[in-house]
This record gives C-alpha cells, structure tokens and sequence, in this order.
C-alpha cells in the first residue's frame, strides 16, 4: 500500500495523516510539494487540511491549480484512489474531480468540535465498502467552508447515485447534528466510479493514542483495505 | 486595458454574511435597506490589443481560476488605457 500526501503552502494536518497511516499500515507515506511535475506511482494520493495559499481568493481555488494537481487528476483518470480531507475536499471540487462547492458555515463561526457521521450505502466505493451502512462513526471537524453546496438537480443526482457517502447526524455531542448547514447532511461524497473522496471531518484526528476517538482509524484503515485490493 | 471583474453570488444562493450585515444595518435603523449580497471586485490590467480582446481574455480568466461558476456570476467592464 503506497500513499502520497501532496503538501501545499499552508497545509497543517499532512503530518498527522502521515503518522495516521504510517500507524496504520507500518509504511510511511511519501510526502510530495505542490510545485512536483510527477509523481511515482502509488496506490493512493492523498490531499490534506489545511489552509493552502491562505484561502486566498476561494478556498482551495490557487492549490487546485498547482503543477503536482496535474498528476493528481493523472492518477485519477487512470482509476487511482484519492482522498481530500477538509481543505483537500475543498480542493478536489475545485479541481472539478468531485461536483459541488463548499461555501461558508451557515452562522459564519468557524467550528471545531466533534461530529457524529452516518456512513451511507453508495456506490460500488473503494472507501466505504469496508464500512456498515448506517454505522456511526465520530470523527472531529474544523472549519470555516464546510457548508457543502450544489444546486438542487446536483445534489439529487448525488442521492440517484448513491454517492453521498458521510452524512451528520445526531450524537452524544453538543451542538446541532449539521455543524455547518451542509444540503442533505453532506459531509463527505465520492466520485461516480467510487474512487475519489471528500470529506470535511478530519480521520486523522481520531485514531487512538490521546484522541477523543478512534473512529477515523476505523475509517482509513477500511479505505486502506479497499484501495489495497 | 483596465479591467474590473465584479463577482456576485448566483441568485439561490444563501449569502449567510450579506444576511449578518442586513441585520447589522436594519439594527442601525436602516429599514429601508434589503437583500444585503456580498461579492468581490478585482481589477487588473491586461495588455490587448483591443477591448474586444482584453474581454474575451478576462472571461478566460474567470472561467479558468477568478470565479467558482457553481455558485458565483461575474460582469468585465473593459476601460481602453489613454
């Protein structure tokens, strides 16, 4: 199982994914700068939180259009895994890679705590075919643009195609289910081949060892395990 | 050329912050004041050989990196330099 995680200007939690899956799979991650042209094969690319270029002009919008963002969209045409978490989601829409965009929390406060997410039935997805449909899954959040978005013919393919694969929902935390006003409870979809991911929470701030929960470890390693097959 | 590119949000498009500032004014007593949007403005100069082009070229760029289509319009006004 080979991993790289693309670092932007502005990317903090690219450390923390790489001691998550390096824990997870005893292999550490390559770690690649956003100005790479290529990159070595790998089973899966990885873009994570963060706030790259400052957020300047859109969130996510500058990185998009990063050289080493050419071998991402590469690497997905050719059926290659990819994972975006929080500021990597963002940039995967802004890629085009996933539909939608993600606007600014709906009471304008930046929000960190933890959520509760309802893994969902998709599509045939190498991320979420290890889980249960319905399990619940808690796994924090920290954003200010996670208020998921598409206009309503989007989003009601996004349901037909069973590629909504995170929704909120209620749990033992404080605060509504929705942190952010995301349509339908989004806060992760996948492509329409199932390959590439989005997700506001963040896993790799739930794995065990002194977090509050070691959900996400339970997330990466199923995604892991599917990638890996 | 000077061009300005005026950004705004698509209609449909809940605009929270335009919705905080309504309020804010509303509370200052201005009751006349509606449908609060916030957008942005960036202007740049670009060197064309004329307007028509210097146009064609900024909705280039707004379509390419400036502007996310899923949820903003944009207008270019073109000002041909002296």
């Amino acid at each position: 199982m080979r991993a790289a995680i693309i670092i932007f200007p502005g990317s903090n939690c690219d450390r923390d994914m790489m001691v998550a899956l390096e824990r997870i799979t005893g292999r550490r991650p390559a770690l690649i700068w956003h100005k790479e042209t290529s990159i070595d094969p790998v089973d899966m690319m990885i873009l994570p939180g963060g706030f790259s270029f400052g957020d300047y002009l859109r969130c996510g919008a500058l990185a998009a259009r990063s050289p080493a963002i050419e071998a991402v969209i590469d690497h997905a045409s050719r059926g290659g895994a990819v994972l975006g978490v929080c500021n990597g989601f963002q940039i995967l829409l802004e890629t085009g890679l996933l539909p939608g965009t993600l606007v600014r929390n709906a009471d304008l406060k930046f929000v960190c705590r933890e959520t509760s997410l309802a893994v969902q039935k998709t599509t045939a997805s190498l991320f979420t075919d290890g889980l249960q449909d319905g399990q619940v899954l808690t796994i924090p959040v920290a954003h200010n643009e996670g208020n998921y978005f598409a206009p309503e013919d989007q989003l009601a393919m996004l349901e037909d195609n069973g590629q909504i694969a995170l929704r909120y929902t209620e749990g033992s935390h404080p605060g509504p289910a929705n942190p952010n006003g995301a349509a339908h409870d989004i806060a992760g979809i996948i492509s329409e081949n199932g390959r590439v991911m989005g997700m506001m929470p963040h896993p790799e701030r739930a794995i065990g060892d002194g977090h509050h929960s070691a959900d996400g470890r339970i997330f990466l390693q199923a995604a892991l395990e599917g990638v890996a097959q | 050329m000077q061009v300005t590119i005026n950004i705004s949000l698509k209609e449909g498009v809940l605009d929270p912050e335009g919705r905080a500032v309504e309020t804010s004014l509303q509370s200052l007593g201005f009751h006349e004041a509606s449908n609060v949007r916030i957008g942005k403005q960036i202007t740049l100069s670009i060197d064309a050989e004329d307007a028509a082009r210097a146009q064609q070229r900024a909705a280039r760029m707004c379509e390419s990196l400036l502007t996310n289509t899923v949820i903003e319009d944009y207008s270019i006004e073109v000002i041909e330099d002296e």
